[in-house]
């Protein structure tokens, strides 16, 4: 159990920190609100729902790379992650408790983004619901190890969008299959399948990307 | 040595059964010849990704640095197959459907994404400063990348209607014995071809870091 009190202690401190200084939240906000705007000149004025909704799984992407770059600022920047490596837990416990909060941040953003999505573009289904609860969990799990690797290189912001995105086209191709198909059952399975996998692996790994 | 001329034996025979014994395929005629060099170096890709990824978990698991030289070198190998592979299916896909490029060609689309992912492995590896986290920053990002092969196959599979011939089902594989015999020449060279680049590029490599490690001795 000291396991869980360990994750719940970090994540605790990510979104207490947040709560405080404000850093990146109301950016992430700001931009997949601003992206969807772009996004309506950006398409030609007699383009369908179907295109819209794939600028939707765009914005959303890069929302949560906005929010992944940002998400071992304060680790590095004042050298936390050394403790947090040097202190008696599981450090896998650390990448939970990051991606619970880049989770977090996720959902609050998509509660911003889907209802203007829903006014400027076209009514949400249950299925966008659905697909962007399952498709969050495999990007908060694969990005936010990746973001510790980036954080550990020299190119670190621009590293981190180049590792990033191939990884996820699976989840843009399972998202918007599932926002789009007829029949949503299989493209749903199919991102359960990616986080089921994934989080296994980032979960399994991050011990390797933290320590030497 | 005596790999590298196996790969040019072999790689002779396969190109010449190829090209003058195999019999002609009914629908394609001459074109589909390309297939003895495509698909062998499609498979031989993977077959170093695999590899690589192999001695990532090895380093991984073992913690010998000398296996993150290796998995490095077959990943490197890979994405130069993983190159190969896209055009020569490129150039096949001129010649059959006479365009350069089609989305629903899944396997060009998958060589793709890996080429994109494989690419980023030597951004992320140029980046770190060598020495052990280099080193495991690798392996897990090699790891992730035999995940990502078959999540894209079936994500690739899910998304698309399909062109590309399917030569391998799960009745075996749908093709004469002569072609499937040529086939195996041409594969086998490949592979030779990939193991004598593999050692070669390696005894390189080494000599390079014990070079720099002598260097650094003497300064």
């Amino acid at each position: 159990m000291t396991y869980f009190a360990d994750v719940a202690a970090l994540a605790r401190k990510d979104l207490l920190l947040e709560l405080r200084s404000r850093d990146t939240l109301p950016a992430m906000l700001l931009f997949v609100v601003s992206a969807l705007v772009v996004f309506h000149f950006a398409l030609p004025s007699d383009a369908s729902a179907t295109a819209s909704t794939g600028l939707l799984w765009i914005a959303l992407l890069f929302t949560a790379l906005l929010g992944l770059a940002r998400a071992f600022v304060a680790e590095r920047e004042q050298r936390v992650l050394d403790g947090l490596v040097l202190a008696p837990c599981d450090r896998s416990a650390i990448w939970l408790a990051k991606a619970l909060g880049v989770l977090a941040f996720l959902g609050i953003a998509e509660l911003v983004a889907l209802p203007a999505y829903h006014v400027f573009f076209a009514p949400v289904g249950w299925e966008l619901v659905a697909a962007l609860a399952l498709a969050d969990l495999g990007l908060a799990a694969v990005g936010t190890l990746l973001a510790a690797m980036a954080a550990a290189s020299r190119a670190r912001e621009l590293l981190l969008p180049l590792l990033f995105l191939p990884l996820v086209i699976p989840v843009v191709v399972g998202g918007v299959g599932a926002t789009v198909a007829d029949d949503p059952g299989r493209y749903l399975a199919f991102l359960g399948l990616y986080d089921v996998i994934f989080v296994i692996l980032s979960w399994a790994s991050f011990e390797y990307v933290v320590s030497e | 040595m005596f790999l590298a001329a196996a790969a040019a034996g072999l790689l002779v025979a396969g190109l010449a059964l190829a090209l003058l014994w195999a019999p002609e395929d009914a629908d394609q005629g001459f074109s589909q010849r390309i297939f003895y060099v495509h698909v062998p170096i499609a498979l031989t890709a993977y077959a170093c990704f695999a590899w690589g990824a192999w001695k990532a978990l090895r380093l991984l698991w073992i913690r010998d640095a000398r296996y993150d030289l290796e998995s490095y070198t077959a990943v490197h190998m890979g994405v130069i197959f993983g190159v190969l592979t896209l055009v020569t299916g490129s150039i096949w896909a001129k010649i059959s459907w006479g365009v350069w490029w089609t989305w629903s060609e899944r396997q060009l689309v998958l060589f793709l994404v890996l080429f994109l992912f494989y690419c980023a492995y030597f951004m992320l590896r140029f980046s770190v400063e060598s020495g052990p986290r280099r080193a495991n920053l690798s392996a897990v990002y090699a790891l992730f990348g035999v995940a990502l092969i078959p999540v894209s196959f079936l994500a690739i599979r899910l998304a698309e209607n399909f062109i590309h011939p399917v030569v391998f089902t799960r009745d075996g594989p749908q093709m004469s014995g002569s072609m499937l015999f040529v086939f195996s020449v041409c594969l086998a060279a490949m592979l030779a071809l990939f193991a004598s680049l593999y050692a070669n590029e390696l005894a390189g490599k080494r000599l390079d870091a014990r070079l720099r490690e002598l260097r650094e001795a003497l300064e």
